[in-house]
């Protein structure tokens, strides 16, 4: 076995390594398919926040327009704060409406933003000042199941 | 009884004693890498190609099938809930985070590690690294420093490619076989797996994984006793050491990484 | 005493508690060959190793070329060794290398020479020892004999001024041995060098050798020209020379004594 081969089989097992890497990152993973550019910081208080999390997508009509970057609790509103930086291609008006929502029934949680009619937009570091908390499934049921006990004992009677 | 806690007490010595001889050689080691990487085309190379080149068959194989069972049985598991479109997010979170470098890494150890332990005890055993010091070539920066290195370097690209073989693998049995839609496949898998906390995190991983291996190897191979029954001890404790290293380093390594995603 | 080239004054080495040598004084002037002999586990390898720097004496110096061994730091002890070659006592050929980079690896590793420089120099040394025809070999295609050589042609590939062979007729048969034998006495003339000989192979040494040292429980129990040597009445080298089973060198690894213990194991 002589040294061309040896350099020529790990030239070969060098470019396949940075190949499957390239398409880990690309591919698989979300680099360069979804970039952030030029964010700007807003933040939002919720009165809860549910199960979302720091790097919680952020979305409008759907489409990404940012990431959660922080979550706090402040204790001079007693709400949850959280702080998300959206792609500085988008601009939105400054009664944007702010929702934590769930993909699907079981799915990942997301701030979903609503734009409204506002002709001054948002700037960075401003905060959202219309917002709704996420729909927590305990509430939902034990809400539904109190409402059906209410309705069976109305019917009853 | 007392026996038992004297052998007991002897063995916990002699681990200790072993640990810090490990520690002292790593720094020996790191002391003569020179010339690892002045001769980096004469000497490194042929180690790369050792450890790195001759293990790709295995790492692609095995990769594969791991890929495939992890198809089958996320499949499986998921459209219990409905949710199979989450498969491809299931089969490269496993792999990017945790198969690939931990599996890789196993394999790594028992096909290229071993081969690194046999081949320095072999030299011990036949005189062949006294000779060399003979020579006043010094045996760690020309035979252990390089092999070490070449395994450093080899191990990061076997984990992303035993990775990628595996996404290519539940792709294969998700989309191609079962008929999974192959555009929320990729979707979702893109969604949820991060560049930095996921792809970094475990190219990171792989890497400490190697350094381990690689030292392991290296350090058996040196400390094994010089004789036939001496090599297959060794190499028979680089393979478990390797395997407890790799795992116990698995574990700290997530607990600080994934942390605050978890 | 200005052409000692080896003076070992003195020495004595315990490893893991074991005393190996005890005082041992012998010298290796320059243009000669000296065999230092004594049944197995006597301490003559050890005594190699002290030479060559591998391991250091508790007590006492060795000095070659006037400097102390010991005492040198790293750089300066490699600096020595380059002009030092050694045999080892199965050649300990770098197995993963052909005959010809054996032979090239001390060259590659010490200058800067081109490759058809070092090219030519490698087929010089392993014409010398008869096996230019045998440089695109691996090691494992080698005989015993033949891998010895090639050892012998790649310690002597940067000239050294000191030689050492460690036991280079075990395991040899007679045809090999007189080969390695003369290629000794002959090489060491060539080069000008001083030869050291760790053997226990008596009558093929005594023919190429200037002076014997017998080394026995870590001493030099005897020493003298070949001639002094085999003209010895010592019993010491009386029993070596003629083989005798018994005599100062015990058959028995020191043990109780065989009746009493045999007595205290039916009794137990």
């Amino acid at each position: 076995m002589n040294r061309s081969t040896i350099d020529l089989g790990v030239g070969v097992f060098v470019v396949i390594g940075i190949v499957a890497l390239l398409f880990l990152s690309l591919k698989v993973g979300n680099l360069g398919g979804e970039k952030i550019q030029q964010p700007y910081q807003l933040h939002a208080r919720f009165d809860n926040i549910g199960g979302l999390k720091v790097r919680a997508p952020v979305k409008a009509s759907g489409v990404l327009v940012g990431r959660v970057t922080d979550i706090r609790y402040d204790t001079e509103h007693f709400q949850a704060s959280v702080t998300f930086s959206v792609d500085g291609r988008y601009a939105f008006s400054r009664d944007t409406f702010a929702t934590i929502n769930t993909a699907g029934l079981l799915g990942e949680q997301y701030v979903a933003l609503k734009p409204g009619g506002d002709e001054q937009n948002l700037k960075s570091g401003d905060t959202i000042m219309k917002t709704q908390s996420a729909m927590v499934l305990e509430d939902m049921i034990g809400r539904f199941l109190f409402d059906k006990a209410s309705e069976g004992a109305q019917g009853g009677k | 009884m007392r026996n038992a806690v004297s052998r007991l007490g002897a063995w916990a010595i002699n681990a200790v004693w072993r640990l810090g001889f490990a520690a002292r050689f790593f720094f020996g080691l790191l002391a003569y890498s020179g010339q690892s990487f002045r001769r980096f085309r004469g000497l490194t190379m042929r180690e790369i190609y050792m450890s790195g080149v001759l293990s790709l068959l295995i790492i692609m194989v095995s990769g594969l099938f791991v890929g495939l069972v992890l198809g089958l049985q996320g499949f499986e598991t998921l459209q219990r809930f409905g949710s199979s479109d989450a498969l491809g997010t299931l089969v490269a979170l496993s792999l990017t985070r945790e198969l690939g470098p931990v599996v890789a890494g196993l394999l790594f150890a028992s096909r290229a590690g071993t081969a690194v332990t046999a081949e320095i005890g072999l030299m011990k055993t036949t005189e062949q690294l006294k000779a060399m010091d003979m020579m006043a070539v010094n045996p760690v920066s020309r035979v252990v420093a390089p092999r070490f290195w070449g395994g450093v370097f080899a191990m990061p690209l076997l984990a992303a490619l035993f990775s990628a073989m595996g996404v290519f693998g539940g792709w294969l049995i998700g989309v191609v076989l079962i008929g999974v839609d192959g555009g929320s496949f990729w979707s979702q898998m893109q969604a949820a797996v991060d560049f930095r906390y996921d792809i970094v995190n475990g190219v990171i991983k792989s890497f400490v994984f190697g350094v381990a291996v690689s030292l392991i190897a290296v350090f058996e191979g040196w400390d094994c006793v010089p004789t036939a029954e001496g090599i297959s001890r060794a190499i028979t404790r680089t393979v478990v050491s390797s395997a407890l290293a790799i795992l116990a380093l698995d574990f700290v390594l997530t607990s600080f990484m994934f942390r605050e995603l978890s | 005493m200005s052409d000692a080239l080896v003076e070992v004054r003195n020495v004595s080495f315990a490893y893991q508690g074991r005393q190996v040598l005890r005082g041992v004084d012998l010298v290796v002037p320059r243009g000669k060959v000296v065999a230092i002999m004594g049944g197995s586990g006597s301490g003559k390898t050890t005594l190699l190793s002290l030479i060559g720097g591998q391991l250091r004496a508790q007590v006492g110096e060795v000095r070659v070329d006037g400097q102390d061994v010991a005492a040198l730091p790293r750089d300066a002890l490699y600096a020595m060794r380059r002009r030092m070659g050694m045999l080892f006592q199965f050649g300990a050929l770098f197995t993963d290398l052909s005959v010809f980079d054996n032979v090239a690896f001390p060259l590659r590793e010490h200058t800067e020479l081109p490759e058809e420089l070092i090219r030519d120099l490698v087929l010089m040394k392993l014409h010398a020892v008869g096996l230019r025809g045998a440089a695109k070999l691996r090691p494992s295609e080698l005989s015993g004999g033949m891998a010895r050589r090639v050892a012998l042609a790649r310690a002597t590939a940067l000239d050294p001024m000191l030689m050492m062979y460690d036991e280079p007729f075990a395991g040899l048969d007679p045809i090999s041995l007189g080969v390695i034998g003369q290629l000794i006495r002959r090489l060491n003339d060539a080069l000008g060098a001083a030869s050291i000989l760790v053997t226990h192979d008596v009558i093929e040494s005594l023919e190429i050798v200037d002076y014997v040292y017998f080394i026995g429980e870590g001493k030099v129990v005897a020493q003298g020209t070949p001639d002094e040597i085999r003209a010895s009445s010592d019993p010491y080298v009386h029993q070596f020379i003629y083989s005798e089973a018994d005599g100062p060198v015990r058959f028995h690894y020191p043990a109780p004594d065989y009746a009493a213990s045999l007595l205290r194991a039916e009794g137990g």
